[in-house]
């Protein structure tokens, strides 16, 4: 069978089983969207392809498996650099496509052309440039398996046009061979028994659980490694969800932001069972200072994130959800009857911590940032798909938003990109459509890429924004307020657009609220519309999150107010 | 703090375009110090080995070690430091060769067991391979004589069969 390279990366796609692609048409790419249009594969068109990279990640999270994005040349291709290194950082498997000029002219700088291989080598996976149709399909092959294998994250190929456009037999590659590739997923039994004689000795574990759980699907296995051995558990931003938001073991996040029992109980264990995490710093505050008592078992896929902030005492390589079952089995063999009961006086103290600031506020008569979040909370029974935006927003939205589910909270925790939360949502939307998918957003972060709301009312995707418009980049003011003398340089937003007419404009349904009374009837109208709805919440301007642990400080150097 | 040391590595990767720009690349973007490189096919033509020598603590180095095995094209890395093994490294000398100078310098390029490999009325190009050590006794040598540059490969090296 002769096939053209854009056939050819059709067929590889469909075996792939990508059913949608987030994508923007241009020169480089008109021969793949030529063969695009004649698949059954959905193509979302977006407004800007920054929108493409991050929808393809929130499609990604929400609906796990791959994301595709693709998009044209030079701009297109340069445009999508932000959401890629997000996705890099988060660890998240998307592929993305991107045009080339022709063979012959790469080099010359020629029209439409960048070196999107060199420019995003060091913010993907692997990336390749395919100079031959007949490498084609095995480089797709690759690409998805790179992806969503081991510790995930996005792969691109670069396709020149003639690559495209060049007919040849096609010749179905065989599975993906590669030397120099091969995750460890089985963790080394040694070091897992060494975890379960520590188990054994703790007196005060924690589990501290991250984004990795989430990639691997773990969160059953460490749901009932914490319930057996009535173990609290804190997560990072990324961890959200990994372990339910309402479980009484539930300590809340951790870090900068983080609870106040959370960071305490860190400080005070003896052992931290840490898995699919890599102690960033906005996890562990000053490191020298980071939990001084405890022993410490990292679990991770990634040899690179162990030892690499923090010396541990029990690596384990390993694949999260194979290594917590394994680790379940080994402590059903055992005895664990007396740590269990020796466990009272751990969870007492915990107990105690709680008390201590737990996210309160006084809602009186300027609504609260926090008041819009516990209401929509409420309102959605805790069932919503939630992205964010960056800033105040996203923090609240982790604080006051509990999650029960992997894949329910989906934000750009590495990178702190703003303009992710719509695109995101858009994605998550499009993964599964009978969720409620709300984007908690900032009036700063949403106009970076307000355009895809044009995105969403075209493909009839009801994705639901709240703005919480505080009239600042509230976060970088909150920190010129504490750091800076309360000098506000250039974080005053003061002039948003009418973001009511502008949802009219874009087609979509826009609601304000300016009253603490309005929060629940707008929150409630605005989601049970089936439309795209904008939905705006003026809050108190100078309302900062607290705990809040000053930047190089321990964590347990918390402000509380 | 630790106290810094140099380390040599021997890697092998695929022989395809792009990857010594991984390589250096990763060196660059994490702040990590490359003091040499040396590049070249293997007898496998599908396979290159390069050899680097960096500077580090063990920490570092034991995630530089890491890192390189996690780029995808990075088939082993091989750390040859504090194991046996044989290294080497190529320099070419230009030295001012006046005249009263000439049989001085045809001396110690006897010494060293180095070649002449290219001579003109101001000037020999000398040759010589060895150890670091050795390499650096001979450039203290010739240096009051006048060398007027260098070229030097890096150092290449193969752990030792055990027997
Ligand atoms: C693309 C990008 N530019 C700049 C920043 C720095 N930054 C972090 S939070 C923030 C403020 C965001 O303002 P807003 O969206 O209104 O959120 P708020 O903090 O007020 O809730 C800024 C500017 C960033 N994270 N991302
Ligand atoms: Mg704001």
């Amino acid at each position: 069978m002769k096939l053209t390279g854009a056939q050819i990366l059709m067929e590889m796609l469909k075996q792939e089983g990508v059913d949608t692609i987030f994508g923007f048409p241009g020169g480089k790419v008109i021969d793949i969207y030529h063969e695009l249009a004649k698949t059954d594969i959905k193509h979302i068109l977006v407004r800007h392809e920054q929108g493409a990279i991050h929808a393809a990640d929130g499609y990604a999270r929400a609906g796990n498996r791959v994301g595709v994005c693709l998009v044209t040349s030079g701009p297109g291709a340069t445009n999508t650099v932000t959401g890629i290194a997000s996705a890099y950082m988060d660890s998240i498997p998307v592929v993305i496509l991107t045009g080339q000029v022709p063979c012959h002219l790469i080099g010359n700088d020629a029209f439409q052309e960048v070196d999107i291989v060199g420019i995003t080598r060091s913010c993907t996976k692997h990336n390749y440039l395919v100079k031959q149709t007949e490498d084609l399909a095995r480089v797709v092959k690759e690409a998805f398996y790179l992806a969503r294998s081991g510790r995930p994250g996005p792969v691109l190929i670069d396709i020149p046009q003639d690559v495209q456009q060049k007919e040849i037999v096609f010749k179905n590659p065989d599975n993906v061979n590669m030397r120099s590739y091969n995750p460890t997923y089985t963790p080394n039994m040694i070091q897992l028994k060494r975890a379960v004689q520590q188990l054994k000795k703790a007196k005060k574990p924690i589990i501290f659980s991250g984004g990795g759980v989430i990639r691997s699907n773990a969160s059953e296995e460490l749901t009932a490694l914490a319930h057996t051995l009535h173990i609290p558990v804190t997560s990072s931003l990324m961890g959200l969800g990994s372990f339910p938001g309402t479980d009484p073991l539930w300590l809340g996040m951790l870090g900068m932001h983080g609870t106040y029992r959370a960071n305490m109980s860190i400080h005070e264990s003896d052992l931290i069972i840490a898995v699919g995490v890599r102690f960033d710093d906005r996890v562990t505050g000053k490191i020298d200072e980071f939990a001084p008592n405890a022993v410490i078992v990292h679990i991770d896929i990634d040899p690179t994130s162990i030892h690499k902030n923090i010396a541990v005492h029990t690596p384990v390589v390993g694949d999260c959800k194979i290594t917590l079952g394994l680790l379940n089995t080994l402590i059903d063999q055992e005895d664990f009857t007396p740590v269990k009961e020796n466990r009272k006086n751990w969870l007492e103290q915990i107990e105690l911590w709680k008390q201590t600031s737990p996210f309160t506020y006084d809602q009186k008569n300027i609504i609260k940032p926090q008041y819009v979040i516990d209401k929509l909370y409420e309102l959605t029974k805790g069932s919503a798909i939630i992205t964010t935006e960056v800033g105040q927003n996203q923090m609240w939205a982790a604080q006051h938003y509990h999650f029960d589910h992997s894949g329910q909270f989906i934000t750009s925790g590495g990178l702190g990109c703003m303009g992710f939360g719509l695109p995101a949502a858009i994605g998550a939307q499009v993964a599964c459509p009978d969720r409620l998918v709300v984007d908690i957003a900032g009036d700063g972060s949403i106009q970076m890429n307000i355009q895809e709301i044009a995105t969403a009312v075209q493909f009839n995707l009801p994705v639901k924004v709240v703005i919480l418009n505080n009239q600042y980049l509230g976060m970088v003011r909150q920190w010129q307020e504490l750091f800076y003398d309360k000098c506000y340089a250039c974080t005053r937003m003061d002039h948003t657009p009418d973001f009511v007419k502008l949802a009219e404009a874009f087609g979509a349904l826009g609601m304000k609220a300016t009253q603490p009374e309005d929060v629940g009837p707008v929150l409630k109208e605005g989601l049970s519309s089936d439309k795209t709805v904008i939905m705006e919440f003026m809050v108190e301007q100078e309302e900062s999150v607290y705990p809040m642990v000053p930047a190089g400080k321990a964590i347990t150097e918390m402000l509380l107010a | 703090m630790e106290e810094k040391n140099k380390y040599i590595l021997s890697i092998l990767v695929d022989n395809e375009p792009g990857v010594l720009a991984r390589v250096a690349g990763l060196f660059s973007g994490r702040g990590y110090n490359i003091e040499s490189l040396c590049v070249a096919e293997t007898t496998d033509p599908l396979v290159s080995r390069i050899t680097m020598v960096t500077i580090g603590d063990t920490a570092i180095v034991e995630q530089i070690k890491k890192q390189l095995f996690k780029l995808i094209n990075v088939i082993k890395v091989y750390d040859l430091t504090g194991t046996e093994y044989v290294q080497r490294e190529l320099i070419l000398i230009k030295v001012n060769a006046k005249p009263d100078h000439r049989a001085e310098i045809l001396r110690i390029a006897d010494i060293f067991r180095s070649k002449v490999v290219d001579v003109g009325p101001e000037h020999f190009t000398i040759e010589v391979t060895g150890s670091e050590e050795k390499l650096a006794a001979m450039l203290n040598l010739l240096k009051p004589i006048g060398i007027k540059e260098i070229a030097r490969t890096g150092k290449i090296a193969l752990a030792r069969e055990t027997k």
